[in-house]
Order: structure tokens, then sequence, then C-alpha cells
């Protein structure tokens, strides 16, 4: 089975008051679409990650709903304003009830 | 009024008959389709197999105005349709009375167009995605916005040309 999970945030660990940083993930997940089939000619059935769940100090910053079009493992990058300091939390969530989320912390003077 | 709504309800009603029929013929197994599908995930928009039905279901309609606050990037020739990197970047103040609340990005001929759904608060403080997209074959790529005040705004179709097309199969 191909590796799923380990996600991972990179973003500036501190930032000013007010400064638009650029917050880059990744996450691994095979995004099977359900129409590809195996060595064996039989179809793979549809596993992907359907919704990211990004939060701010536990305030929604940003959700993010996803298809099948979306590329094995999944990198995402997004904005966000730095207003104080704090932790950023991603969720992620696929079609087989699996879920796997990170933190970073981010100091903001 | 009265009317819309009882057409809402028929449209409702009839979609539910034809997936339980089509259950029931055993088409749709378990763990297939909608089984684990995540809470409040938009599946129908995300199911139909047609540009239209898709920018109608997600958006409302599909005659939307092309801005120059919508821009969208991805490279003219792609070799490797399994991971087409896009750029998503929108004007907007992005404050709490004016912000970009909704982007949707489709493929104009994948399997099931609608590729992805954001929805971004003020304190993003810029509307900019940046993700990789599979893409069926040769196509358009477009995306649409809809601001908090509900002004919808459109990019230009962008065409991507792949050689090696994404979706499996």
């Amino acid at each position: 089975m191909a590796a799923i999970g380990n996600p991972m945030i990179r973003m500036p660990g501190s930032a000013k008051k007010g400064e638009v940083i650029e917050v880059r993930s990744l996450i691994m997940h095979p995004m099977d679409t359900g129409l590809a089939k195996d060595k064996a000619g039989k179809i793979i059935p549809a596993h992907y990650i359907q919704r990211v769940i990004v939060t701010f100090n536990d305030q929604p910053l940003l959700d993010i709903d996803w298809s099948t079009a979306v590329s094995t493992n999944p990198y995402l990058a997004f904005k966000m304003r730095a207003e104080e300091s704090g932790t950023l939390k991603m969720v992620w969530k696929d079609n087989e009830n699996g879920t796997w989320s990170t933190g970073t912390k981010l100091s903001v003077s | 009024m009265k009317n819309m709504k009882r057409r809402e309800f028929l449209g409702t009603s009839l979609t539910a008959t034809t997936l339980a029929a089509v259950a029931g013929t055993g088409l749709l197994r378990s763990g297939m389709a909608f089984a684990g599908n995540v809470a409040g995930w938009p599946s129908k928009a995300f199911e139909d197999k047609k540009l239209a039905a898709a920018m109608t279901d997600s958006i409302g309609k599909t005659e939307i105005p092309v801005s120059s606050k919508v821009r969208l990037s991805a490279p003219s020739i792609a070799e490797n349709g399994a991971a087409v990197p896009v750029t998503i970047e929108i004007d907007s103040p992005m404050n709490a009375d004016d912000y970009v609340k909704t982007v949707w990005l489709f493929v104009d001929h994948n399997p099931t167009p609608l590729a992805s759904q954001f929805n971004f608060t003020p304190g993003c403080g810029q509307a900019f995605i940046q993700q990789r997209i599979k893409m069926a074959k040769t196509d358009n790529v477009r995306v649409v916005a809809r601001t908090s005040k509900g002004e919808l705004m459109a990019s230009a179709p962008r065409k991507v040309k792949v050689t090696i097309g994404g979706c499996g199969g």
C-alpha cells in the first residue's frame, strides 16, 4: 500500500503584525480517482481527501473541498495575515474516514 | 416563489429517487461512492459530469463575466496530466466588509469538471492558492470567484496542452 499521511507545514516561524505570509503544506495520499485499474484489471476504488480545514488559534481561516482531480500527495499553498502569535492547525479528511492533522507555531511582533 | 420551492422539492426528490434506483441495480458498491463522504462536502457539484451542470450546482449559473482581478496561472504545456501546477490569485481588499468568500476551480472536460472549492476568510490576507491537479487531456482550466458582497467574476479560461492524461485508466 502506498504511503499515506505524514502531513507537513512549512511557513515562517515569525512575522511582523499585518504581514501576509505564505503557508505551504504537503500530505501523502494516493488520491485514487476510482477510474484507474490495478495490474489485474480491477478498478481501484476512489480514495481521496475531500476536505482541508485550516484554523488559526482555533478560528476558521480557510476551508477547502477537494475532488479526485487533486494530484497524488497533495501540495497546497495559501496565505494568511499575521495578526497575533499562535498556532496554525490543518486537518485533512478523506472519504474513508481518514483524518490527519498537524500544527505550527507563529510568533508575531 | 411558491412555484420555485415546489420545483426545488421536485428536483431534490427526483435526484434521490434516481440514486435509489441506481443503488438498487448494484452499480454503486459500498465504499465506492457516497458511503464515506465528509459531512457537508458538496457531492452533487463534484459528481456532475458536465461543466455546465457542475457550474450550475456550485455557483448557480454558467455565464460569469471575466475580470482581470481573477488570475489563474498554469503551464501552457504539461507533459504529465497527473500533476499540473495551478496558481490562483484574486485582487481583493480581504477585509471584513469586502473579501473573496468562495472560489471554484474547473477543468472543462475532466470526468468530473469541478476540481476544488475554496472558502476564504478575511484572515487569509490574500485570496491565493497553489496546488497540483489532474487533467485528462488538453483542456481549459478556469476559476470563478464570489465576493462577500455576492459579486461573481471569472478568470479567462487558461488552455493547458496535456501530453499524457492524468486520470488513470
